[in-house]
């Protein structure tokens, strides 16, 4: 699931696209700290509290990478990655 | 049954958060008018706290470990908080333009936000702490990046800061997963004591490792940092390069030494080859940069790449170069942006160097300012960035790195070929693609200039700073 989100945020053109392979990222992490904790060391917590931090902390990510992709929207009219190259060498 | 005691360590992020409170309400409940002197209420109460941060803390360790606060920290916070005075002090002119007017108290806010995040960041005794605190300092610092809104530039910045800087927490989580499989705890102090050098340890420290050096910009994940640079406003092209950055290096020096200590052998060569790339890569690129911005981001590349020689070193004058060489870098970059930003805000945005051609014929104070920091950063004696690269080549070759200290060298070589490249802009070429003619900047810029200048001057005389800095820092 990781490497797929990798995958996605390399190939994918669409913005949007992008963000969701990047929560697919967040998430292969999340179910890695619940399945670590719950098989190795059934007798603690903080693995499932990091998930609960992780989750909320990725919901306020989206907001904000949202945000700034409407913004972009307005400025260029599209959603496509290709378009984000005013700045170049 | 939660101890209330505990919150007294916390003396500084509590200091911050009151400021905040008061800015907020001062923003929400104040008149139009009223909000003309917006800066400089910021200003002095933000100065306020700066000072407050020289007075005694309370130290120690607070809620079972999860917050430090030790000299260190409390230490590191005050440069932090110097450099956004600074910088609070260099975006009054372009805050007060036509765009940004209406929502000058939102940058102050957020600002303070980020500063906040790196506070915990830096006192952070647990790794959950280190990410909340990493979060909590990216996030609003990519709604800065995109602050001027109708300008594609900063709109573009925006979505690569926000959507690199949410691949790299990923990665770092990802490595943070693994590390926890392994060592069962995130508690710096737990996974020190259980540290083995298995294969899962190494995948994990590998990938939290990267996740960081993303934040660092060190060379093979430096893709970002020209683009963002170039896009963002001056003043956050500021504090993305200072602050942001010297809390990350910070950080990664605390994680390293305390956490990774015992497997020194493991990432001594990892850092040793990145070290290298990014410093060469950083100062290669540098010269054939056409935009001022840009320029100083590839130049910002490769002074990270030093940071890490101190961080190589792995002894106790190793951390003391590297929080000198922060210090120093503070306020030689500081002036480097406040000059950018003063030339800028007078030609409507042209951060082309030829932009500065023939600076020294219409202002000549401002082009000296701006030669004394580029001196400072490429390390010529009289000034302190010579002292700074000079502790911390020292205390590489004390471990005897002689090849990597001496490919350091040739690279300050390289790197004062393209800052004289600035000069000669300045002093030698006359004609402007502006016209540039004499102008004045406004009085917080002129403060900033100055306070950056005497920093310049005066940190490498003062051994006593570098003295009390040695008599905090710790080894492996």
């Amino acid at each position: 699931m990781f490497f797929i989100g990798i995958y996605g945020f390399i190939v994918r053109k669409n913005m949007i696209a992008i963000l969701i392979s990047l929560e697919l990222v967040l998430n292969a992490v999340e179910i890695n700290f619940a399945v670590f904790n719950r098989y190795l060391y059934p007798e603690q917590l903080e693995g499932m509290f990091f998930s609960l931090f992780g989750i909320a902390i990725t919901a306020a990510e989206t907001a904000v990478a949202l945000a700034i992709i409407i913004n972009a929207y307005r400025c260029i009219g599209n959603v496509n990655v290709r378009n984000l190259n005013k700045m170049k060498d | 049954m939660m101890d209330f005691g505990n919150f007294l360590f916390m003396e500084q992020e509590i200091g911050l958060i009151i400021l905040f409170v008061l800015l907020f309400f001062y923003d929400i409940f104040c008149s139009e008018k009223g909000k003309k002197y917006f800066q400089l209420v910021a200003v002095s109460l933000f100065a306020v706290f700066t000072l407050f941060g020289f007075t005694p803390m309370n130290k120690g360790e607070a809620f079972g470990g999860m917050y430090i606060s030790s000299d260190m920290t409390v230490f590191m916070k005050n440069i932090l908080n110097i450099a956004t005075l600074i910088m609070f002090l260099q975006v009054k002119t372009w805050l007060y333009s036509e765009n940004t007017r209406h929502k000058k108290g939102e940058f102050y806010l957020i600002t303070l936000v980020t500063l906040l995040g790196m506070y915990v960041m830096i006192s952070s005794g647990n790794f959950m702490m280190l990410y909340i605190g990493m979060e909590a300092a990216s996030l609003p610092l990519a709604c800065l990046i995109a602050f001027n809104k109708y300008q594609e530039k900063s709109a573009e910045a925006g979505v690569k800061y926000i959507l690199i800087s949410a691949l790299s927490s990923g990665i770092m989580l990802f490595g943070l997963s693994f590390l926890y499989g392994a060592l069962g705890s995130f508690y710096f102090s737990d996974m020190s004591r259980n540290m083995i050098s298995s294969p899962l340890v190494l995948l994990g420290f590998v990938f939290f490792f990267s996740g960081l050096a993303f934040k660092l910009s060190l060379v093979p994940f430096h893709l970002w940092t020209a683009d963002v640079y170039e896009g963002a406003p001056t003043g956050i092209t500021a504090y993305l390069s200072v602050v942001s950055k010297g809390a990350a290096a910070l950080a990664l020096i605390f994680a390293l030494y305390k956490v990774f200590g015992s497997i020194d052998v493991a990432w001594h060569h990892i850092l040793w080859w990145l070290a290298i790339i990014t410093i060469t890569l950083g100062n290669i690129f540098a010269i054939r940069q056409k935009d001022i911005k840009r320029f100083f981001a590839f130049s910002s590349i490769s002074q990270a790449g030093y940071l890490l020689l101190g961080m190589i070193a792995g002894t106790a004058q190793g951390m003391t170069a590297m929080v000198f060489y922060i210090l120093v870098y503070v306020f030689s970059n500081m002036a480097v942006f406040g000059v950018i930003a003063a030339v800028e805000n007078h030609t409507k945005g042209d951060t082309r160097i030829a932009a500065f051609n023939g600076l020294y014929k219409s202002n000549p104070a401002l082009s000296f300012v701006m030669m004394l920091a580029v001196f400072s950063l490429g390390g010529i004696p009289p000034f302190a960035g010579f002292f700074s690269k000079f502790f911390i080549f020292m205390a590489a070759a004390e471990q005897g790195e002689y090849l990597l200290v001496f490919i350091a060298l040739l690279n300050t070589v390289i790197s004062l070929y393209y800052y004289l490249l600035i000069i000669k802009a300045m002093f030698i070429k006359e004609e402007n693609p502006n016209n540039l003619s004499r102008f004045s900047i406004d009085n917080y810029n002129k403060v900033s200039l100055v306070i950056c200048t005497a920093g310049i001057f005066v940190i490498g005389f003062i051994s006593l700073i570098y003295e009390y800095i040695d008599t905090l820092s710790f080894g492996i």
